[in-house]
């Protein structure tokens, strides 16, 4: 027997991970990585240019002067820099990222490819456009199929994501009421609904009334129906709404806010829902955002960016924003001035961004519809509101569903936290447990119409395997939590990157920025 | 269907469990009216190789920049990205994670985010960035409603030499919520008297630099008579890359700055998507939209960076918020900082000083043509060129002879007079001396 060898047997006690402090900082996979402006030496370079050799500038005499303080790095420095952040993150592809509201679906990898052709990332919005006439197309076909799928006339396209699109809707309904010559300065918005709703009425200068819900988890239409007025703009509804469930009563609201001579605005994060199996147009919805990257899966890029077009009724579609495409002999046409627009019989409310929108998330999105074709896209919404109300059902015993009972939700699954009462663990306490578990937390504290809101949204990507996986998890930490262990959820998350972080402390004393060190500091 | 991994079989059990008869049982809120009968009228599903043989036929009919002499600008320009740039932004760490919102399993993203909004505040000199808005357009409209918010006035002045489209999207934006917009007369040549025009009621004056046409503007004694006024100066860079040559706007006295980034690791992309970069003093922090991201400590004592000052925004403060943003351009943010981060400070400067370089030698040699005079004084690299005849006409004959030769000021300023001959012309560090040398040649020969 070889008795210098490398040991392969385990023996003896191991000492556990507090008693080891690593000279690095590192914890074996887990790197602590300092900021760039903390690595970076004046003379490293990570591009090779060549130099510059004129001897005359045009500058004006304004040429900076001094240092601007930017580090210098190496290509391979930089790499790993970047690769060993990107290691802190959790994202879908490397597991369930059940976050209510968010649609956090796969993202295939086509979609990446085909954005990245050069006919489509390397074309200027200003090229002469008889050299763009494919990427004229491009957007002209994803307008129709969004058209098809929401049953709606016209489409407004350049709105940059969720939010941009609500301002697009909100104005296009007050260049409609302007138009007939009317002043209508008041916007309903129930309570359960995202911020940015109400953030957008107000705005554009609307004032913003709230409407409460029903026992139901749905819009109060009573309550509405006593807050209409003549002052009354629209209504913006979320459909299906934050709580996760259909607004049954939506043609209802919509005949009474059209009765009040007011637009029905629909906030269409949730479209995923539905999918092929309504369309908004039938369900008397003046304007509506989508989502490009809920829906129809453009990656969610830590924050964004998103893109989200408006469908419009035909009273809205005249007031749709520049640019517009149209055909004419030559083949197709931007329309990017108002006058243009006039010649066109159309009355547009003005211009939302400088370019022609999000032409990197229109071929991603397209590519996923035609991937999906109609047969698909209805399988979408099928799964997703499959999945969660397979979750709904595998937990609502041990945990709590406030609308559990009334009835089949739609793509997410909302509970409270009263199954946690008097056991001294919150939903947030949850949500960090879920982190040491592997998952990314549910939404939490969101809508604000139930208490210690969780809102679970599977998205049909997940196997039923996945799901099997997360609810078992789930129903353990809620024996867990009844039983009266509280220290796995009180100080979690203990797996993570990072502990719990001090979000008081970074709202107090604001750092925003890295400055250079003192010199008595740099000195010590 | 590729993306879909229920089998029926899974299906069958889960609508078992539920205690659904079918799916359709599901869908039973939905008013039975309203319901789909059948099929939406498009294609059914369809494998990659048919996805992607569609939309390669529509990639194929557009002309790439990079497939000849391209002098393309106004707002968009055509730049290298370093090939590593595009490898880390696919990092499915980056690519398929969502807005930061558990700090613990997102300090990648929140790091980067301090990276950005640090090497944002230092190029354009300011004290403090936020985390991103969609682009310069619509950072400007913002940057204008948080004027009005520092200074309770409502009238807003914008220099006419503010890229066309800008000025739309503010007057549009900030236009609906009440404020009043004035907008100058271009002055191609620049140099419009600016001052006049900010009174005791003004909020902001909103000034390009380099502007529309490429002029570049010593701004600091402007910005003394805008604060005399006690109005805020908006400065807006739509060539991020002018800010390694030429002095930054914090340092001529700007109160906001809006960037367009695009020219820093996203490419052209038709218009989209872009990053806005927005920055300004550590005084206004709190008047600013968009997401922060700050620096803390963990539970142990460890540094670690969130997403913070969200009593701000729109989920927190609903109608109150400082915004409606919520999404903003979190992967364009991570590519424009790699890119810098490559370029660092030598590069950076480098850099720019290539792109003014490729500037100045092509308006020297077009303008040395005879009829072809120079417009633009002092630029970086862009500049405007006043034409013998149409700057239409001329653009197309230079794209028939397959040389994309700039942006007629008309198709901006539509109905303009006296522009009509104006050709706003950019060149980077992507064009050669043979593109260069292929201008000159085409310009000559369709003006001969």
């Amino acid at each position: 027997m070889n008795e210098q060898g490398r040991p392969t047997r385990l023996e003896g006690a191991m000492p556990t991970p507090s008693e080891v402090r690593t000279f690095s900082g590192h914890r074996g996979l887990d790197h602590d990585e300092p900021l760039l402006f903390e690595s970076g030496r004046p003379g490293h370079c990570g591009v090779d240019l060549p130099a510059p050799s004129l001897s005359h500038d045009r500058l004006g005499g304004l040429a900076r002067e001094g240092a601007i303080g930017l580090p210098g790095l190496s290509e391979p420095e930089i790499v790993r820099h970047f690769v060993r952040l990107s290691q802190k993150n959790y994202a879908i592809d490397t597991g369930l990222f059940p976050l209510g509201s968010c649609t956090m679906k796969h993202n295939p990898r086509l979609n990446e490819k085909l954005a990245r052709l050069a006919g489509f990332a390397d074309i200027h919005p200003l090229q002469p456009q008889k050299t763009i006439q494919g990427a004229l197309a491009l957007i002209e076909e994803l307008a129709r199929w969004l058209m098809v799928m929401t049953g709606m006339p016209a489409v407004a396209m350049s709105p940059k994501a969720g939010a941009h699109g609500e301002l697009c809707g909100l104005m296009a309904i007050k260049a409609a009421i302007a138009a007939r010559g009317e002043k209508r300065t008041r916007i309903l918005v129930p309570e359960s609904a995202h911020g940015t709703n109400p953030a957008t009425a107000a705005a554009i200068g609307f004032s913003v009334d709230a409407i409460p819900a029903t026992p139901r988890g749905r819009v109060d239409v009573a309550a509405l129906k006593a807050k209409l007025g003549p002052d009354v703009a629209g209504v913006m509804v979320t459909n299906p709404n934050t709580c996760g469930l259909f607004e049954d009563e939506i043609l209802a609201i919509a005949d009474a806010i059209h009765g009040a001579g007011g637009y029905f605005y629909c906030d269409g994060a949730n479209f995923n829902a539905i999918v092929g199996r309504v369309r908004p147009g039938d369900l008397g919805i003046d304007a509506m955002h989508i989502n490009l990257h809920k829906t129809f899966s453009t990656p969610h890029g830590g924050g964004g960016p998103g893109a989200g077009p408006v469908v419009l009724s035909e009273a809205l579609a005249p007031f749709a924003p520049l640019p517009h495409i149209v055909h004419d002999a030559n083949g197709l046409r931007l329309v990017e001035h108002e006058a243009d627009a006039r010649e066109e019989g159309l009355n547009p409310f003005g211009r939302m961004v400088a370019f022609h929108g999000q032409m990197g998330m229109f071929v991603r999105a397209l590519a996923y519809m035609m991937s999906h074709g109609a047969d698909g896209l209805r399988q979408v919404a099928d799964d997703a509101v499959l999945n969660a109300n397979y979750i709904l059902s595998s937990l609502k015993d041990v945990m709590s569903a406030p609308f559990g009972d009334t009835g089949p939700c739609m793509h997410e699954a909302l509970f409270d936290d009263t199954y946690l009462k008097d056991t001294g663990v919150s939903t947030l306490d949850v949500a960090k447990a879920l982190i040491d578990e592997g998952y990314h937390p549910m939404t939490v504290y969101f809508p604000l119409v139930v208490h210690g809101a969780m809102l679970i949204e599977p998205t049909e990507t997940e196997s039923k395997e996945s799901l099997d996986r997360f609810i078992a998890v789930m129903r353990g930490l809620a024996g867990e939590a009844k039983a009266g262990r509280t220290a796995r959820f009180t100080g979690a998350p203990y797996f993570a990157p990072r502990a719990r972080l001090d979000e008081t402390r970074a709202a107090r004393q604001p750092v925003l920025r890295w400055t250079p060190p003192k010199p008595a500091e740099a000195a010590e | 269907m590729r993306y879909l991994p229920l089998t029926d079989a899974d299906r069958g059990a889960m609508l078992a469990k539920i205690g659904a008869r079918s799916i359709e049982d599901l869908f039973r809120d939905v008013p039975e009216a309203a319901r789909l009968k059948g099929p939406l009228d498009l294609p059914r599903h369809q494998g990659e190789i048919e996805v992607e043989r569609a939309l390669g036929r529509l990639a194929a009919m557009n002309v790439p920049a990079s497939a000849g002499p391209f002098f393309v600008g106004c707002g968009a320009y055509k730049h290298h990205v370093p090939a590593s740039v595009d490898h880390l932004i696919q990092r499915s760490e980056f690519l398929t994670s969502y807005t930061p919102y558990q700090p613990e399993i997102a300090q990648g993203t929140l790091q980067y985010l301090f990276e950005f909004q640090t090497q944002v505040a230092l190029i354009t000199g300011m004290e403090v960035a936020n985390a991103s808005m969609y682009d310069g357009s619509t950072g400007t409209a913002e940057a204008v409603l948080m004027a009005e918010r520092v200074t309770r006035r409502k009238k807003a002045v914008l220099c006419g030499n503010l890229h066309p489209h800008y000025a739309d999207v503010v007057a549009t934006v900030a236009g609906v919520s009440g404020m009043t917009i004035e907008i100058g007369d271009p002055v191609p040549g620049g140099g419009a008297n600016l001052a006049d025009a900010v009174d005791a009621e003004t909020a902001c004056l909103v000034v390009q630099n380099p502007d529309f046409f490429g002029n570049l503007r010593d701004l600091r004694a402007l910005a003394a008579r805008v604060h005399e006024k006690g109005a805020l100066l908006i400065v807006v860079v739509t060539e991020i890359v002018s800010l390694g040559a030429v002095m930054s706007p914090g340092a001529m006295g700007a109160d906001i700055v809006v960037g367009e980034g695009q020219s820093l690791g996203v490419g052209l992309q038709f218009g989209g998507p872009y990053v806005g970069l927005f920055a300004t003093r550590q005084k206004l922090v709190r008047q600013m939209p968009g997401r922060l991201c700050g620096e803390t400590v963990d539970a142990n004592g460890k540094r670690g960076y969130v997403l913070t000052l969200s009593t701000r925004e729109q989920h927190i403060r609903r109608e109150k918020a400082t915004s409606n943003i919520c999404t903003n351009s979190g992967l364009m943010c991570l590519a424009f900082t790699i890119h810098l981060a490559l370029l660092g400070e030598e590069g950076f400067k480098r850099l720019a000083r290539l792109n003014h370089e490729a500037a100045v030698r092509l308006a020297e040699e077009l303008s040395a043509i005879p009829g072809v005079e120079l417009v633009t004084p002092h630029f970086f690299n862009e500049f405007t060129l006043r034409l013998p005849r149409s700057a239409q006409a001329v653009a197309d004959a230079l794209a028939d002879k397959g040389v994309l030769g700039g942006v007629r000021a008309s198709r901006l300023l539509p109905g303009r007079k006296g522009i009509e001959t104006l050709l706003i012309v950019a060149a980077t560090e992507t064009n050669t001396d043979d593109d260069r040398a292929a201008y000159v040649r085409a310009l000559k020969e369709i003006l001969a």
